[in-house]
């Protein structure tokens, strides 16, 4: 298990610095700069804005004195909040996006689980099609269609909950938390119906039910342990999305998260805090991968010496 | 079965239990809070730093400068000046502050804190985007792009703590109207030098707990990207007339967000109104819906260095076939008037004598004598920034051009950097542009196309132009000043180095609480004259 640990966490490395590479050539090679605006500055206050934030040095010198900053720690002043540094922006937004991203995993789990052990027992029946049918429909829909029309239903005509906000108001976490758990959830339906259908047709789950066990115990203690697997190894990568993917309910329900920031850096060219939020995605991203690794080896016996899901 | 039932009636009795709930403008009266919509976070909130209409929201409230923008429009009110004297040749202005202005923190506002402010703002390490709004000031250019050093010879100095006189380089009719722009605001000056230094850019004194305003308000809560809170402030010189006790600005870059905030009762002001829905609301909220005009103009920048844009036949073949009446009132719909002139005509002001007409049949001809065709005009491109009603006009002037000129453009969207960095390189042959004057005068439009300045961008150069801009800078008389524009206007649309589209509206959703609230082409509402009412 260590083993696993330290050989996953020493390839992150080359990963993150590929990342901050690629991202500083990517990011200084678009055309437009960050202090290009509508109203033109005149080349000589240019001049000093550039020698404020250290662009006027040839690119490799800037890439040099970033990369030492990371290392320290220190990922610059933002070019579009002049009063802010990019960890403090980061750190602003992050346990903010962090928690829609748990909640919503959350929401998924319960939600989706569930239906797909109900719709798992009762194969081929009514119990069956209906989940999976608007679990099809929750992974078809968008979110940038099922944000706007629940707070149209939930917030306008009906006025039962906030359509903006994040821990203002009462119940201003809901329609967002629904909104991006939804597809999450629709995806552990059809995974666990899955996994469930598998493992019940098993014979430890016939010697189980002929020991006389109750169905509950059967389907509870024997059969979901085993069928939960395909979800397990689909978190990972699912909370990696849904922190990626956040953005577009951040921006529907106006939650002051990561995923915000993020996108307004790449159009206001705002260098440093692309860099920062990339660097900071890629590394809960690899951790999370990590973590749903280590899970489904906890899970399942034959992936513990050692090896791995992949 | 029957507990079920009971469930079911529990949870719909809660819900709907929920949906009587007062919202946040119900409430709002009683408190008067008053909840805004303010499109994007503000970059800062430091008036020599930030550039945009956002963060001008709010250091409205903050801060104050010698005068205060009229909501009724008009001439300025007065500020923390409470009286001024202007010299005969109009270059040299007195400037008497009041004895009853304050800082937040208690500290009397002087004319010293002025001379300080603007030193900064003209400091060039600053790199202040805003500073030429200061040109006019004797020396202030020399100074800001470092071929002065020394601040004494620029034309602004303390007579005593309380009289600040302000040297001119011409008689400039819209000085004191500029004084109410935020780029001119005092600043406090120990609080600036505590957290860094005159040239410090970002530096934390902006900060909630930091922050010493001579304004209305006072900073009470920061949250980045969701809230800024400003309430009353009890050292204002005139707090007596301050009603609301608190504002609310919220940072809403999607407008669609904003539209059901608003609907939903969350705010007071919905900064604006999706395009599709203006129509609709028109009908539906005849009393929220507000159409006002505004001083910007909607234009197509033409880059005359290239060809067959360097034939001035081409440019006026270009403006003739386009129907402005049709776009404003088939295509963009929201109460904008068809363009006949660059400047945005004020029927109490400056009224350019210039016309914009439609008539394909002379465009065609000029098109011809031009040497042009539908067989060989060049492959031209039309450049805009990514957005949907700027798609929505293109379109409708591509299909004008092919219609009467017969000629093909293509439409080119790319990000707003991108489309930025083209324009400013030349790398165009038609873009899309618009101009909202910063201070309410001809000159914030007309002295943008004089040759070489940096937002002219389309390479046209005209010398009798540029001596007639001049010359109104050096006229002493609104009457001669506006016969200059007037010349210069005739210029610009006989050459068409731009081609006007239609002149903008400001269109935006107001609670019917809200009193105060003066329609105004700025578009400043300053906060102390605003209550909430029913």
């Amino acid at each position: 298990m260590l083993n696993l640990i330290g050989k996953r966490l020493l390839t992150a490395i080359p990963v993150l610095f590929t990342v901050i590479t690629i991202t500083f050539l990517m990011v200084h090679s678009a055309p437009g700069g960050p202090f290009d605006a509508d109203r033109v500055v005149s080349p000589e206050i240019l001049l000093k804005l550039n020698e404020n934030y250290n662009l006027d040095a040839p690119l490799w010198d800037q890439y040099l004195s970033y990369l030492g900053g990371v290392f320290v720690g220190d990922f610059g002043p933002s070019f579009r909040y002049p009063g802010r540094s990019v960890t403090e922006l980061i750190f602003t937004g992050l346990p903010i996006t962090f928690e829609l991203a748990i909640y919503s995993i959350i929401f998924a789990l319960v939600v989706g689980v569930f239906s797909g052990v109900v719709a798992s027992l009762k194969p081929n029946t009514w119990i069956d099609y209906l989940p999976m049918s608007v679990s099809m429909a929750g992974i078809c829909i968008p979110s940038i269609i099922l944000g706007p029309s629940l707070s149209l239903i939930f917030g306008i005509w009906l006025g039962w909950l906030p359509v903006s906000g994040w821990g203002d108001l009462p119940g201003d976490k809901i329609l967002p938390v629904i909104t991006l758990g939804t597809a999450y959830a629709a995806y552990c339906a059809r995974l666990t119906r899955g996994g469930m259908l598998e493992i019940l047709g098993q014979d430890y789950i016939r010697t189980a039910r002929a020991k006389g066990l109750s169905e509950t115990r059967v389907v509870v203690v024997h059969a979901l342990r085993g069928g939960l697997i395909p979800v397990i190894a689909f978190l990972g990568p699912a909370v990696a999305g849904l922190l990626a993917g956040s953005f577009v309910v951040e921006t529907i329900f106006g939650i002051p998260g990561l995923g915000r920031f993020y996108v307004q850096a790449a159009f206001n060219r705002d260098y440093t805090m692309i860099l920062g939020t990339s660097i900071f995605f890629s590394i809960l991203i690899v951790l999370f991968n990590l973590i749903a690794d280590l899970t489904a080896a906890a899970l399942n016996p034959k992936l513990r010496d050692g090896g791995s899901s992949e | 079965m029957k507990y079920k039932n009971i469930l079911f009636f529990l949870i719909i009795n809660i819900l709907i239990g929920c949906s009587v709930a007062v919202t946040p403008v119900d409430k709002a009266i009683e408190d008067q809070i008053l909840y805004l919509g303010n499109g994007t976070e503000p970059q800062d909130l430091d008036p020599h730093i930030v550039t945009g209409v956002p963060e001008h929201n709010i250091i409205i409230s903050l801060l104050e400068g010698l005068t205060i923008s009229n909501p009724n429009g008009g001439d300025p009110l007065p500020g923390t000046a409470e009286s001024w004297e202007i010299s005969t040749d109009g270059r040299v202005f007195i400037f008497n502050i009041r004895n009853e202005a304050l800082w937040s923190n208690g500290d009397n506002v002087t004319a010293h804190d002025f001379v300080y402010s603007w030193k900064r703002i003209l400091t060039p390490l600053l790199g202040a985007q805003y500073a030429d709004m200061l040109y006019v000031i004797k020396n202030a250019e020399n100074f800001n792009k470092g071929n002065l050093t020394d601040f004494s010879k620029v034309g602004v100095k303390a007579i005593d703590s309380k009289t600040l006189r302000v040297e001119l380089n011409n008689s400039t009719p819209y000085f004191l109207k500029l004084l109410s722009h935020y780029s001119t605001y005092p600043v406090h000056k120990d609080t600036i030098e505590k957290f860094g230094k005159i040239d410090t850019r970002g530096s934390k004194w902006t900060r909630q707990e930091n922050f010493v305003g001579n304004g209305a308000f006072i900073l009470k809560d920061w949250k980045l990207n969701k809230l800024i809170v400003v309430k009353k402030s009890s050292t204002y010189w005139n707090s007596k007339i301050v009603s609301l006790n608190e504002i609310h600005f919220f940072p809403i870059e999607d407008v669609s967000r904003e539209d059901r905030m608003y609907r939903s009762g969350y705010l007071h002001l919905a900064y604006s109104v999706p395009q599709e829905k203006i129509q609709n609301y028109k009908l539906k909220y005849p009393n929220e819906i507000h159409i006002d005009p505004y001083f910007g103009t909607y234009y197509y920048r033409i880059n005359t260095r290239k060809e067959p844009f360097n034939d001035l036949r081409v440019r006026q073949a270009l403006s003739l076939s386009i129907n402005r009446n049709d776009i404003v009132q088939k295509v963009v719909k929201g109460g904008q008037l068809a363009a006949f002139s660059f400047t945005p005509p004020n029927k109490s002001g400056y009224y350019p004598n210039t016309k914009l007409v439609f008539n394909p049949t002379k465009a065609a001809s000029l098109l011809k004598e031009a040497g042009y065709d539908q067989n060989n005009f060049p492959k031209v491109e039309f450049l805009y920034n990514t957005s949907e009603g700027h798609q929505k006009v293109a379109q409708a002037i591509q299909q004008m051009w092919k219609v009467n000129l017969g000629i093909d453009v293509e439409l080119i969207n790319v990000d707003w950097k991108v489309y930025l960095s083209r324009e400013q390189t030349g790398d165009f042959f038609i873009s899309r542009a618009g101009w909202i004057g910063d201070y309410p005068d001809p000159n914030s439009f007309l002295d943008m196309m004089v040759s070489g300045r940096g937002n002219n961008k389309t390479g046209w150069s005209n010398l009798i132009y540029d001596n007639l801009i001049r010359e109104a800078a050096s006229s002493q008389t609104y009457e001669e000043r506006n016969s200059f524009f007037n010349t210069a206007e005739q210029i610009l649309i006989e050459e068409l180095p731009i081609i006007p589209i239609y002149t903008y509206t400001r269109v935006y959703m107001l609670h019917p609480d809200v009193k105060g609230w003066s329609p105004n082409v700025l578009d400043t509402h300053p906060y102390q004259f605003i209550r909430l009412e029913r």
